[in-house]
């Protein structure tokens, strides 16, 4: 019954939503706004084809190459900075001005520095990424409790075992927010720097859609990001879930206390 | 201890700002030479004195205020619009489990759909106007607010809530007094991380769609090879991210400056 009633919660809203919008374009022939119907069949159609694996495959790669990359630099360089006083305090500032530029304008320095190449987008993607992690793991290594510091101090661990057991874990809830936030940038960057200068890729398939005025089509590819945005998100939930399970249960004991 | 900690304060501030700005220094130093040295070709990456030359030269400039203007207009009203919608919606979500609870999904389906993916949409419905902008902006910053406000709503102390009830107070009035102090930190969240990503998508719909605006002036000026103004602008771009990101620092510690997570920045 409890598990009858969450899913009526879950897909209620949804399918109200759907037969809103089956009825709206039920009678009439709206040129801009395809059918449920009309959507899925063509969604089928266009992607279920070799444009998968020649288009939206290595889009996808191209997005999970950046996002790893950055995930890995923001994490190695947070935590050099994060441990470091002085390091911090000579680059932070500029890192405050570098996470501030919009990272979409890079697009066109990268385009002008390395050519329309994957590794320009790729590149577009590692920098646009890299800043929250970068910034998130320098307060979560410098948010490390001051006790469990000091205790392993006196243990005398330290160099690797103190970065894989004291720091890592005490800073991943916070490099998890920043990976978060890096996970819908990269695809935000992926898509733009598409959209802007590529001739295959995602995005330029849903531009050229758009200027050939093949609507359905064009919405089909919004659906397939929407999805890809979907995705992501839930894996990263459940990595999260996984991965900090301790720092969950620990937020539980001490919000029933 | 109390008369020497604000001379070892001082000195620390003092300590962090010339630091810092040896760092600024060191990053504009390095970008010279690797331009001047051909490392990377300076047809492609000018010397940092040129682009900050370019910078102050366009600062002179009409065209350069106006490109400013249309950028800031868009970001502002979308930011608005997304902060009105999204702390209205999450009190009326919020305010019912059973809202909340059924609306759950829709949200969570919704909410990682890529705005930018809202493109060609924006460009067939209003072409170049600000109006593409603006749906961009509004699409991503009001998720962002939305789910920060159902967070605060949900956090609320459910002493404090019973407290005001049993002296009588309505439920106009219990929004009023207690639900929205205390989610008004993280309405403060929602609208500081809106604003960065506002001023993200603003200069986007410029870039690829082409409505007037400083991202509209850089593709323009990458197109026309006036390579030193095109890194003038994005010097331009980032510090105008800096400003809102100061701003809307500066306006969070003071309106919730008699909020603990502030305040004890101060005391200790």
């Amino acid at each position: 019954m409890k598990i009858l009633k969450s899913i009526a919660y879950a897909v209620g809203l949804p399918i109200i939503l759907i037969i809103i919008w089956w009825a709206a374009t039920l009678g009439t022939a709206n040129f801009y706004a395809p059918s449920p119907a009309l959507l899925v069949e063509t969604f089928a159609q266009v992607w279920f084809s070799e444009l998968f694996l020649t288009d939206v495959l290595p889009s996808i790669g191209r997005m999970l190459a950046g996002i790893a990359l950055a995930i890995m630099i923001g994490i190695t360089a947070g935590l050099a900075i994060g441990t470091t006083r002085w390091l911090r305090m000579l680059l932070e500032p500029t890192l405050e001005f570098l996470r501030a530029v919009p990272p979409p304008v890079l697009i066109p320095v990268m385009m002008l520095i390395m050519g329309i190449s994957d590794s320009m987008k790729i590149v577009t993607i590692v920098f646009g990424c890299v800043w929250p992690v970068l910034l998130n793991t320098v307060e979560g290594v410098r948010a490390v409790d001051s006790v469990l510091s000091d205790s392993s101090r006196s243990y005398a661990i330290g160099g690797l075992a103190r970065v894989r057991h004291l720091l890592i874990p005490s800073a991943s809830p916070q490099i998890m927010v920043g990976v978060r936030q890096s996970l819908s940038l990269g695809l935000i960057l992926m898509v733009i720097s598409e959209m802007f200068a590529s001739s295959s890729g995602l995005g330029f398939s849903i531009i050229k859609f758009q200027r050939s005025f093949a609507i359905p089509e064009m919405w089909s590819g919004i659906a397939l990001l929407g999805l890809i945005g979907v995705g992501l998100s839930f894996l990263f939930q459940f990595v999260e879930r996984k991965a900090l399970r301790w720092y969950h249960g620990q937020k539980e004991v001490e919000h029933a206390s | 201890m109390a008369g020497r900690r604000p001379a070892t304060a001082q000195r620390q501030q003092w300590a962090k700002r010339s630091l810092g700005l040896v760092g600024v220094l060191g990053f504009l130093l390095m970008w010279q030479c690797v331009s001047l040295t051909g490392v990377i070709n300076p047809q492609f990456l000018p010397p940092a004195s040129a682009a900050i030359t370019a910078l102050v030269v366009s600062l002179g400039t009409l065209e350069f205020w106006e490109a400013v203007r249309e950028t800031m207009l868009a970001w502002g009203i979308g930011l608005g619009i997304a902060a009105v919608t999204g702390i209205v919606a999450g009190f009326v979500i919020g305010s019912s489990s059973f809202i909340r609870k059924a609306t759950h999904s829709t949200i969570e389906f919704l909410r990682p759909i890529p705005s930018v993916g809202l493109i060609p949409i924006a460009v067939i419905l209003f072409g170049v106007k600000i109006e593409s902008s603006l749906m961009l902006i509004i699409y991503a910053a009001f998720w962002q607010i939305l789910i920060q406000v159902l967070y605060g709503v949900a956090d609320v102390d459910m002493v404090a809530d019973n407290t005001a009830r049993s002296f009588g107070l309505g439920p106009v009035s219990r929004l009023r007094y207690v639900t929205f102090p205390s989610a008004l930190p993280f309405i403060f969240t929602g609208v500081r991380l809106a604003a960065a990503i506002a001023l993200i998508l603003a200069i986007t719909a410029e870039l690829i769609i082409g409505s007037p605006g400083l991202g509209h002036a850089i593709a323009l000026a990458q197109s026309g090879g006036a390579v030193a103004e095109m890194y003038g602008l994005v010097l331009a771009a980032g510090l105008i991210g800096v400003m809102v990101n100061l701003t809307m620092r500066l306006l969070e510690k003071k309106t919730l400056s008699w909020h603990s997570s502030i305040r004890s920045e101060i005391v200790i």
